[in-house]
């Protein structure tokens, strides 16, 4: 089998003395989406902070893409309202090291490109989840990580969603996703990782 | 264990306070007053010396990431506030009956008030955070950027001329200005309230170790 | 890292630009402040030289705790600090960017309020002015590095608000001292000392040193 793109191998971390994540060990290569399920409090946020790199593992090693690589969504959109579609879209791109016609397509991808110049602000909660999405995908990460994405998405941004995550399987990126609404996540996962108080039950293979 | 060290220090503070009180002859040009010093001095030299404790601690901290640096930190900083304001308010007792007034803006006052001002305001921070370990770490850097803060006000202070009297202990001065009877019975109060200091800070230790295992199981019990 | 230092500056002082909320903010209240500071401190009298320069910093320092307190409060608003820290933006570059775009704003209010100084208590800064130019940068570097730092100590707290002046009035005291004493030297026309900008140097030099080292434990971990 390839090289795993992410690993963690015997991960802990620690809120005080409690444990939010017990000796979490898992791997995902390249192509596979993996549902992250679990009752609330179970670990789920944590982990998916480590694969964005939004936290460090106290004890264990992890094994993640270089960060211009990976693409994160959760629960907050990640947009400046003042700022219009154009602005906020340049911005991440430079950021993630992608060129500015990234944004330019992905402007057209999520269908806004007639309003790209209108701050965020006058947007309707639909099209601002799309241009989130849009922040989340413009780079062609290698590994996505997407917490609860589908809750509170309208119809049209799940349509979306899916399909850009259909096309970033294709192209053998890495997902991983924790949602309450599991139908659709589980429409693409060929993996899952059960968390259960911090620990990871064993992994059950679609 | 502790509590025994702690009532020990109590009787040596004692025993202290009936000696220079009732022993000792009055000071030639101050009178009775001067006896405040023997609090004064080993008030400011206590907090000092925590106030320090704090920064190295919370380099330890960030370093090691061991909670006990975390502990200790916020158990000097908390023994050594009091120290500090005991130091302030013995030397305006004293500077009302010597200079005439409570206060004067002095550099070493100011230094002084500030520095129980910054550690007052780390205490405040660590009470605001509630995550045990969002507190250990921003309390952390807070305690490193007050260090930087009070060695270079300190140090600015030194540029300038002061009105506080000069230093009066051998070590500084090369000998002379003060009689070895005072200057022991100075070292003896030092001892005594850095040995309240040391069991204080031991007790204020355990109880913060503790404090964080129960926020640790309360969180546990109300996260499943 | 100063190119993405940059990019966070340009992105901060654009938004700020299309809403002006802090600069208005902070510019009213300087004003008020010094119109109100006119009503405590007879302006006309004879030894108002000796402590406009101080009155003058103290409205500064108002200023600043309102400017700065927005650098990451900025980012709250649908996540923005988290979708920073995600991305490949080190800790470093992310905390100078914001205090670099902080330094740009507090120093365009403490200009544009400076006319309103000048006349309302009728002095005059063009005595050695270029060393009262540079306190005033080193000055605002070193408040906008010191309140950036502790803005992002405190940006997850309930009493953000609170909390923030009381760290950081402590704080920046040197600097403040700093400034004053020379504002002050410039206003009274005597020689600066070269002493206080030694102490503004090596404010900014510790203080910034610190921070860029830090930021990568307040931001991730």
């Amino acid at each position: 089998m390839a090289e795993p793109l992410v690993a963690a191998d015997g991960v802990w971390r620690f809120f005080g003395d409690f444990a939010a994540l017990r000796e979490v060990t898992c791997s995902a290569s390249a192509g596979e989406c993996i549902a992250l399920l679990g009752p609330n409090g179970a670990g789920k946020t944590t982990l998916l902070k480590l694969l964005a790199r939004l936290a460090k593992p106290q004890k264990g090693g992890l094994r993640l893409p270089a960060p211009e690589r990976v693409g994160y969504l959760g629960h907050g959109l990640g947009l400046w309202d003042e700022l219009s579609a154009r602005e906020n879209l340049r911005f991440w791109a430079n950021a993630y090291r992608a060129p500015a016609s990234a944004a330019e397509t992905w402007l057209a991808r999520v269908e806004l490109d007639h309003v790209a110049d209108a701050p965020v602000r006058q947007f309707s909660r639909g099209m601002r989840q799309r241009v989130a999405l849009g922040r989340a995908f413009l780079h062609s990460p290698d590994l996505l990580v997407l917490d609860e994405p589908f809750t509170g998405l309208d119809a049209r941004s799940v349509t979306l969603l899916q399909a850009v995550l259909r096309e970033a399987l294709a192209r053998r990126a890495t997902v991983v996703v924790s949602s309450h609404q599991i139908p659709e996540v589980m429409e693409l996962a060929t993996q899952s990782w059960k968390l259960e108080r911090g620990r990871l039950q064993s992994g059950v293979t679609q | 264990m502790l509590y025994a060290l702690l009532i020990a220090s109590a009787l040596y503070l004692s025993r202290n306070i009936y000696i220079l009180m009732l022993q000792l002859p009055d000071e030639l040009a101050q009178g009775p007053i001067y006896r405040i010093f023997y609090f004064h001095l080993p008030g400011y030299l206590t907090g000092a010396a925590c106030f320090l404790l704090t920064g190295v601690f919370s380099a330890l901290y960030l370093r090691t990431r061991n909670w006990k640096w975390d502990s200790l930190a916020a158990a000097v900083t908390e023994v050594g506030l009091p120290f500090a304001i005991m130091n302030l308010i013995t030397g305006m007792i004293w500077g009302r009956i010597i200079w005439g007034i409570w206060w004067t803006w002095d550099p070493r006052l100011s230094t002084a008030l500030l520095s129980a001002a910054i550690y007052a305001g780390y205490l405040m921070l660590r009470r605001a955070i509630p995550d045990a370990t969002e507190r250990a770490k921003n309390s952390a850097v807070l305690g490193i950027f007050a260090f930087a803060s009070v060695i270079l006000t300190y140090k600015s202070n030194e540029w300038f001329r002061t009105q506080h009297p000069a230093p009066v202990l051998s070590i500084r001065t090369g000998g002379g200005t003060i009689d070895p009877a005072m200057e022991m019975m100075l070292g003896h109060n030092l001892l005594a309230l850095a040995m309240l200091a040391t069991v204080l800070v031991a007790i204020r230790w355990n109880q913060e170790e503790r404090r964080r295992e129960i926020e640790s199981l309360r969180r546990e019990a109300l996260a499943y | 890292m100063i190119a993405d230092a940059w990019k966070v500056a340009a992105k901060d002082l654009r938004s700020e630009w299309r809403t002006k909320e802090s600069l208005n903010a902070a510019l009213a209240v300087t004003v008020v402040l010094l119109l109100l500071f006119s009503f405590a401190f007879d302006p006309g009298a004879e030894d108002s030289k000796l402590w406009s320069g101080g009155l003058l910093w103290l409205v500064y320092s108002f200023a600043a705790a309102l400017i700065v307190n927005r650098g990451f409060a900025r980012e709250l608003p649908n996540d923005c600090l988290e979708a920073l820290r995600a991305s490949p933006i080190p800790p470093g570059a992310l905390f100078l960017g914001k205090a670099f775009a902080g330094f740009v704003l507090l120093l365009a209010v403490e200009l544009a309020a400076l006319p309103a100084f000048l006349v309302f208590y009728n002095v005059s800064l063009t005595w050695q002015a270029g060393w009262v130019a540079a306190s005033f940068a080193l000055a605002t570097w070193g408040i906008a590095v010191l309140g950036t730092m502790f803005g992002a100590l405190t940006v997850n707290l309930q009493m953000r608000e609170l909390m923030l002046p009381v760290l950081i009035y402590p704080m920046m005291m040197p600097a403040l001292v700093a400034a004053i004493e020379i504002t002050g030297a410039s206003i009274q026309r005597q020689a600066i000392p070269e002493i206080w900008l030694r102490l503004l140097t090596g404010f900014d030099i510790i203080f910034t040193a610190l921070a860029v080292l830090l930021a990568d434990v307040v931001l991730v971990d």
